[in-house]
């Protein structure tokens, strides 16, 4: 297994996304990544390279993971909140952070229909920190309200709930949220983008930080190396196709 | 009970019209063998459960006019895209949808394992997906005060269906960890196997491979099938097929490439499968 893509190659957006994700990881005890999700995956891989003896990471739908007692197990181990951190995406997602991954338009006779919720209204409520990742920000993925509430984004007081939404990266910029006034905030937005470049691209009102908008830092040369290294090789095993797009890994494989 | 091995034909020959079979998810142990069987038959108004979601197997049976209602997390094709005969159904109005989430359809099957009326699942509570489920009930914690919970009905589905690396003469079925499988098998009426061999050993007197083996008692009726899971993996066998999906992905965006499909692949004999 190589890498084709050499040290001193330009930072990729994607780069930017995992050394991101990989901070809001940082020292957690158990990261569960789904089997679609290589930029997350990345992120939990540079996660652990940091702090071997500290993080965990299971993938879910692979060999790469320790469960034995089949498809329960993840849900049975995220209920006693055994599980710290886990991904969720959606065809919608909104300013209050319901995600939908059910339908766009009437339920009964939709315009779009995706696969469905997975695990999605029981991971969201019962992981601390869940982070929403969606590549394509645009007005048609973060809308104001979703169409389908797969799972909401926060609940009344009296509901069990000790999980729910941490973040939402995606291709522009990264959002921090806010459970107890269910509004998003920006952290910072990537490189190569702008404020005004979100606000036309999001369908939801967002608050600002204090001072000027922060631009997402890129890894540092270090950090590179450890992604397009181990992190690249690692990730290979897992999402070949992902890993030799961006990393040109598998080339003489 | 007959536990001597039967052939495919066989096996769907006891599912009758309006049946609730019970389908692994995509990386676990599918019979696409049985699935083809099955449309060969022209079964009508089955009831599919993903246990908790569904592939290519469910898509094949929806394609095919055999499914009336699917009760599942999902009915994914993965890294391939949508599942194509799924989103034409649902958009034509001609499927009927139970959608439901990974865990409580796992609690449910739980529950039927146990004979219990029910289980109960944290979450859920403002999801849309208890709007459109009136079986399922938000009640209380009897335990505590203001503390409302989700019960869900034990599940019982006729057939689960499945196929194996090998099972033995005694009709016990080796797993290993795919152990929603014995989840599936528990909580049914019937379960019908194939499997890539028949082997002589006992797998439950065998303590290496006991832990990983579904007892006989659960299990109607086995057939050998060499290459059952494919086009899908079989964990221990072999690998996924990724040129066929591929091409069914293709053919089947449309309803005239779909029929292309069955009748190249499943009424013109399937040519990876030899014993079908």
């Amino acid at each position: 297994m190589t890498t084709a893509v050499s040290a001193d190659a330009a930072v990729r957006p994607e780069e930017v996304l995992i050394e991101a994700i990989a901070g809001m990881l940082d020292g957690l005890g158990h990261v569960a990544v789904g089997a679609s999700s290589p930029i997350p995956g990345a992120a939990a891989f540079l996660a652990q390279s940091r702090r071997p003896a500290r993080t965990r990471i299971s993938v879910l739908g692979s060999e790469r993971n320790f469960f034995n007692e089949g498809a329960r197990e993840l849900f049975d181990l995220a209920g006693q909140g055994r599980i710290d951190a886990f991904f969720l995406s959606g065809g919608q997602i909104d300013g209050t952070a319901n995600v939908n991954l059910v339908a766009i338009g009437d339920y009964a006779r939709p315009k779009a229909r995706f696969p469905g919720s997975f695990g999605s209204a029981y991971m969201y409520y019962v992981v601390p920190r869940v982070i929403l990742f969606r590549w394509e920000h645009t007005r048609r993925t973060l809308v104001e309200a979703v169409d389908f509430i797969s799972a909401p984004g926060v609940s009344p007081a009296n509901v069990y709930r000790p999980g729910g939404p941490h973040a939402l990266i995606t291709n522009l910029c990264l959002f921090d949220f806010d459970r107890t006034r269910a509004r998003f905030t920006l952290r910072s937005v990537h490189p190569g983008h702008s404020l005004e470049e979100v606000r036309d691209q999001t369908g939801f009102d967002f608050d600002l930080p204090a001072d000027d908008v922060p631009t997402t830092p890129p890894p540092d040369a270090a950090t590179l190396a450890t992604i397009r290294g181990p992190v690249a090789t690692r990730l290979a095993e897992v999402y070949p196709a992902f890993a030799a797009r961006v990393f040109g890994t598998g080339a003489a494989a | 009970m007959d536990i001597r091995p039967t052939d495919v034909e066989d096996l769907v020959s006891r599912v009758s019209d309006g049946a609730k079979i019970a389908l692994p998810p995509q990386y676990s142990n599918c019979s696409l063998v049985m699935a083809r069987a099955l449309i060969r038959r022209g079964v009508r108004d089955l009831h599919l459960i993903g246990v908790p979601q569904m592939g290519l197997h469910a898509d094949l049976l929806i394609g095919a006019g055999c499914v009336s209602v699917v009760e599942t997390a999902a009915v994914t094709m993965g890294e391939y895209g949508l599942a194509p005969r799924f989103t034409a159904a649902v958009k034509a109005g001609t499927l009927k949808v139970l959608d439901g989430t990974c865990p409580a359809i796992l609690t449910q099957l739980q529950a039927a394992e146990k004979g219990a009326p029910f289980g109960v699942l944290r979450g859920m509570i403002g999801s849309d997906l208890l709007a459109h489920r009136e079986d399922w009930k938000v009640g209380e914690n009897p335990f505590a005060e203001n503390d409302p919970i989700v019960y869900l009905p034990a599940l019982r589905p006729d057939f689960t269906m499945m196929h194996a690396l090998k099972a033995d003469r005694e009709g016990n079925v080796w797993l290993g960890v795919r152990r929603e499988l014995m989840l599936m098998a528990h909580a049914s009426a019937a379960t019908l196997v194939t499997a890539e061999e028949i082997v002589d050993d006992n797998l439950i007197a065998n303590p290496v491979t006991a832990a990983g083996t579904l007892p006989a008692i659960y299990v109607n009726a086995i057939a050998k099938v060499k290459q059952g899971a494919w086009p899908y993996a079989l964990p221990g066998g072999y690998g996924e097929d990724e040129g066929h999906i591929r091409q069914y992905m293709d053919l089947a965006r449309t309803e005239e490439g779909f029929q292309e499909y069955l009748a190249r692949y499943i009424f013109d004999g399937a040519p990876r499968a030899a014993a079908e």
